[in-house]
């Protein structure tokens, strides 16, 4: 009988090795470990044997039977991991089919470069502050010691909608507009971005309508020195470390002393190339100190009280850090080159 | 301003200094160098000849066959087409080998088979512009004077070895609108010394007297008048030097008389005026305004219709000038002039640009007056004028000058302290640096313990308060010596205004939805400017617009947002998404500024969604623009408060169009363009939607408080409803939720069905009913129970029933 088990594990390890499905692995099962099974009918064959036999012959037969079960769980394992494989190799798809898009709109780049700088001076512990942009002569003219009749009134042909009513020509309305809200006292610190208008003809470098934004800062003690510091802390936020500034002497009937600012290049480092007309610097902004009648005008003390103001244009920002040859662009909505401006 | 280097030579020594470097050291002082010009533009080779001989060419009818010497061995001979040349003439001549401007090469040449050795050149083809060529030369060759040296270098005579500086001026150095002023600032850059030119006048013992008076009848417009009598002159032209200077400026030259008074212009920024004293028609001057209807015609031979607003110049009878601007036909000074009566004036600003202005008539004279002169220099320039006439036209001066005045020079003293100095600029600079800076300028002072007191020269009227002299410290001291520092001030922490930080997060969510920002001009035409507003008012007009297209403000942003979807259309960009935020302009009375307010609008059309080999793909639609909208309003946590109304506006669908109402106010629209509408603007169906941003961002919205999340299961039930078509589903909805409370929580439609399995007028709503109670688990009966509830309600009201 112990041959006969033998031969019975024998078989049976050959048989679900050679199984190929779960089927016929199963088959194998009822085949040898079944009630009707070969094993079963040893076992019961065992009350011809002498008693002395019995328990060996049983233990035997059990070892077989774990045996044969053993083979057909890893068998059975086995079979199910390459089933599984199947189905999922016949799940496969081409990854690089179009993903399903996700609708994303973005900024205006205006408004990119506008944010941005507001975001610096917020950073710098400034405040926004917006005005209309239906002035009256007096905030956009007067109250920036431009009075009627004066010779720097030439520089900005106007919009005007009645004598006294115009367009504003720049955001330093503002100034005027937030100083009297201080009522003569200070400190004063605030960036005004916005619309303005001028009666230029729109062709590639002038546009009727553009932005600007003005800051202004004005306490007790307040330096030349600290415009530009605060301005070369800005244009390396903007235009990244390393960057320099410098003053070129300016006028503007509102500031004095009065100062164009230029930046140095920040595609050529200063060499000298297409962008910065090969002189290693690009003007960017105009500043100065508070002219002292502006001061006065908006009830503050120009003996305790000075000032800083500057100004600057986000389209002309925005022409040089992205390239943009034309400033129309900005006001065409052209998606083609709205949707340009997505990446963070 | 263009300023020749070697003529600035003879008022400050410019020596060691290129006309580059001279440049760089302006412009870093305050005045933009613009550009620096060579005049001879890489000529070389070219001489001064003389025309020995001058026949027609044998075989050209235009051409001239010229034997011309020109200090060598032997005459050559050139081919000429001017029509002016001539025997005996002294002329430029381009050897062979010379280079021209453009860098053109002279060779020998043939021409109609005569050999040309050369060209004699007009003053353009030596880079002369045209407009200030000497009219006679201005169709042919350049005659020089018979003295000239025959072989001398011709570029030399013609003052083209020199360079030219064109300072762009800001309007406050109207001091640098002179030869002097700029000498006075370079000057005061380099630390040296200023030369002023000479005038000695020789006058006869006549007395200017019994010649002419002068009478000024508004001295507020003209408080200086001066003038002088030259006769006998011989009108001529002026010396080459001179020539050549006024065109390095860009003044055309004329006649001796003529140039004089230009070049004692560009010398002294005095802008003089030689009248024929034999055509003035009387032997008084009278200054006055004009009157209205009276005329004059200029120099230019147009006839002016002036007005009371214009200063002229009359002989006591009729104007003979329009003052400070051009002066009369009738007082012109011809060839056969030969006394001359020299006005030296100081007009003031006002009057002149009024001019300007009707007359459209801007010359070098008017935009010195316009910007301010120097009066104490007018006599000084006068005179110099006299003596140059004495001197260049052959004139004699008539004793005296003759004057009216009302003007008195007013000193003009500042005091400032070096501490005050130091405190506006955040520099450390010592009494002495400050000292050598005002005696550079030329400014006489003095200085006390820190305190300087300056009398400022009357050429400098830019300056009169401390500020100004702060300045030219600064921008003398350099620019780049100031130090960078920051403000030392209490620490405040800056930010936005919670409306401006919750218009930044509208605006972050409509581009995360899928719109894109636009920025549309406020200027709009007449036609457009009320359409689509959601509140309107009279139009505010410019009152000189540059096109009736931008002529008032717009009182609505969809008219320009659909401008820019059809511009991206017609140029293949179909699916258009556009929002913008800016102000409309409403009218509250014509003297009066306007309100702006803020509004939100977009634009939506073509596809809004494709992802087409997975078959998606959805249309823009009524429900997308809402859905975005709903979107917004619960960021602004305003859902629960707004609604939609169906509303019939003005250019949009009357059946598909809902107001916007926030707490039982109209704050918006959204609906679907016309047809008629979008036919217009060349669309396909489009949607639009305008919202007033302040009412959504001022609205006060409550604080975000944490609810506990849900510890027992909710039930979800189904109900659906047959009503008649016309009830709308938000009413229907509402009705559930209230007839459901407490214990529904959510309502939401997720089914229409209007059709053939319906009566007519019939359609069936289905709606999802989430039932919950935060203490426990609900059972079948408690919902069964309100559901009945709910089920009785809208039967009540609306007549529904359950969709069996």
């Amino acid at each position: 009988m112990k041959e006969r088990l033998y031969e019975l594990k024998r078989q049976a390890l050959e048989q679900i090795g050679q199984a190929r499905d779960l089927k016929a692995l199963n088959d194998v099962r009822v085949a040898y470990l079944g009630k009707k099974g070969p094993i079963t009918e040893v076992l019961r064959g065992m009350g011809a044997l002498p008693p002395e036999e019995r328990p060996k012959i049983g233990a035997l037969a059990n070892e077989v039977r774990e045996a044969i079960q053993q083979a057909l769980e890893a068998k059975q394992a086995k079979l199910e991991q390459e089933e599984v494989e199947r189905k999922l190799a016949a799940e496969a798809i081409d990854v690089t089919l179009p993903g399903r898009p996700v609708k994303l709109g973005n900024p205006h780049p205006l408004t990119r470069v506008i944010e941005e700088i507001e975001d610096l001076f917020i950073g710098m512990g400034y405040t926004v502050a917006e005005g209309p942009e239906v002035e009256t002569d007096y905030y956009n003219f007067e109250a920036l010691n431009l009075p009627k009749g004066h010779p720097a009134r030439d520089m900005q042909d106007s919009f005007y909608i009645t004598e006294e009513i115009l367009l504003r020509t720049h955001t330093s309305p503002m100034q005027a507009r937030t100083m009297e809200k201080h009522r003569g006292r200070g400190p004063v610190k605030i960036i005004c971005p916005g619309k303005v208008y001028r009666r230029d003809t729109d062709d590639a470098t002038h546009s009727h309508q553009f932005t600007q934004i003005e800051g202004l800062v004005v306490d007790r003690n307040i330096r030349m020195s600290d415009l530009k510091g605060t301005l070369r802390e800005f244009a390396r936020k903007l235009f990244g470390e390393g960057r320099d500034i410098r003053f070129r002497p300016s006028f503007f009937p509102f500031t004095e002393p009065s100062v164009e600012v230029d930046v140095s290049c920040f595609r050529c480092e200063g060499q000298g190339c297409g962008v910065c007309k090969g002189t290693g610097w690009i003007e960017i902004l105009g500043a100065g100190m508070v002219h002292p009648n502006v001061l006065e005008m908006a009830g503050f003390d120009s003996k305790t009280y000075t000032g800083f103001a500057f100004g600057m244009g986000p389209e002309r920002i925005a022409m040089l850090k992205y390239g943009i040859d034309d400033i129309r662009h900005f006001y065409q909505n052209d998606l083609r080159f709205l949707r340009q401006f997505l990446r963070v | 301003m263009l300023v020749s280097y070697r003529w600035l030579g003879e008022y400050v020594d410019l020596t060691g200094i290129t006309a580059k470097e001279l440049a760089e050291l302006i412009t870093k002082s305050g005045i933009e160098v613009e550009r620096v010009e060579a005049l001879d533009r890489g000529m070389k080779g070219v001489v001064i000849g003389h025309v020995l001989e001058c026949e027609p060419h044998p075989n050209a009818d235009k051409l001239r066959k010229c034997l011309v010497d020109l200090g060598e061995d032997e005459p050559v001979q050139i081919i000429c087409g001017a029509p002016n040349v001539a025997k005996g003439q002294k002329v430029a001549v381009a050897k062979v080998g010379a280079v021209l401007p453009g860098n053109f090469k002279i060779k020998r040449a043939k021409l109609r088979g005569e050999e040309s050795n050369g060209m004699i050149c007009s003053l353009q083809e030596l880079g002369v512009e045209t407009k200030v060529v000497p009219k006679e030369y201005a169709d042919g060759i350049f005659v020089f004077p018979s003295d000239a040296p025959v072989g001398a270098d011709a570029i030399e005579w013609l003052g083209l070895h020199d360079e030219v500086l064109e300072l762009a001026l800001t309007p406050n150095r109207a001091d640098c609108l002179s030869m002097i002023g700029v000498a006075y600032e370079v000057a005061a850059i380099l630390g040296r010394d200023v030369k002023l030119p000479e005038a000695e006048v020789k006058e006869n013992s006549e007395h200017v007297y019994d010649y002419i008076s002068v009478r000024v009848e508004a001295p507020e417009d003209n408080p200086l008048y001066a003038g002088r009598i030259v006769k006998n002159v011989q009108i001529g032209p002026s010396p080459l030097w001179m020539q050549t200077r006024l065109m390095s400026a860009g003044i055309r030259p004329h006649n001796n008389v003529v140039d004089i008074t230009n070049y004692i212009l560009l010398e002294y920024g005095q802008p003089l005026h030689a009248f024929d004293y034999d055509r003035l028609g009387s032997k008084e001057i009278v200054v006055r305004r004009a009157k209205a209807g009276e005329t004059i015609v200029t120099l230019d031979d147009v006839e002016r219709k002036l007005t009371e607003e214009h200063l002229v110049i009359t002989n006591g009878r009729e104007p003979v000038a329009l003052a400070g601007v051009m002066g009369g036909a009738n007082s012109e000074v011809r060839d056969d002039t030969t006394t001359v009566f020299i006005e030296a004036a100081y007009f003031t600003s006002p009057v002149i640009r009024q001019a300007v202005k009707d007359h459209g008539l801007r010359s070098e004279a008017s935009t010195r007056f316009e910007k301010g002169i120097d009066p104490a220099r007018t006599k000084e320039a006068l005179e110099r004028a006299a003596a140059l006439m004495a001197e260049y036209a052959g004139g004699e001066v008539v004793g005296g000058i003759v004057e009216a005045s009302v003007w008195r020079q007013e000193p003009v003293v500042v005091t400032v302290t070096l501490e005050r100095i130091n405190g506006v600029l955040g520099t450390a600079m010592t009494k002495e640096e400050v000292a050598a800076i005002l005696t550079n300028l030329q400014f006489p002072f003095t200085e006390d313990n820190g305190t300087f007191t300056i009398r400022v020269p009357s050429r400098r009227r830019d300056i009169a308060i401390e500020e100004d002299i702060i300045e030219e410290a600064a921008r003398l001291y350099g620019y780049d010596r100031l130090p960078a520092t920051l403000p030392v001030a209490e620490a405040k922490p800056g930010g936005l205004t919670p409306y401006q930080a919750k218009r930044r997060r509208v605006r972050r969510y409509l581009e995360g939805a899928g719109l894109f920002q636009a920025i549309t001009y406020s200027l709009t035409s007449p036609d457009k400017a009320t359409r689509f507003a959601l509140e309107t008012a009279e139009p505010i007009r410019l009152a000189l617009p540059m096109s009736e297209e931008r002529s008032v403000l717009r009182q609505s942003l969809i008219p320009h947002l659909l401008e820019a979807a059809s511009y991206n259309r017609a140029r293949q960009v179909e699916n258009v998404a556009l929002y913008e935020i800016g102000s409309v302009y409403l009218s509250k009375g014509e003297h009066v500024q306007p309100a702006e307010k803020e509004r939100l609008a977009g634009v939506l059309t073509g596809l809004w969604h494709a992802h087409l080999w997975q078959g998606e793909k959805k249309a823009a639609d009524f429900y997308v623009a809402k859905g975005v909208l709903d979107g917004l309003f619960d960021l602004l946590g305003l859902s629960k408060r707004i609604a939609y109304r169906p509303a019939k506006r003005d250019d949009l669908h009357p059946g598909r169009t809902a107001d916007i109402v926030l707490d039982g106010r109209v704050i918006g629209f959204v609906g679907q363009l016309h047809p008629a509408v979008q036919k217009e603007y060349d669309l396909k169906e489009t949607y639009v939607f305008e919202l007033a941003l302040a009412e959504l961002l001022n609205a006060e919205s409550e604080a975000i408080r944490y609810e506990p999340i849900p510890r027992f299961p909710s039930v979800v039930r189904d109900i659906a409803l047959v009503v008649d078509e016309n009830i709308e589903a938000g009413v229907l909805e509402e009705a559930i939720a209230e007839a459901g409370k407490p214990l529904v929580k959510d309502v939401s439609l997720f089914d229409v069905y209007k059709g053939d399995r319906l009566p007519d007028g019939k359609k069936s709503l289905a709606f999802s009913l989430r039932y919950y109670d935060p203490e426990r688990t609900l059972t079948d009966e408690e919902v069964a129970a309100v559901h009945e509830r709910v089920l009785a309600a809208v039967e009540k009201q609306f007549g529904a029933v359950l969709r069996g």
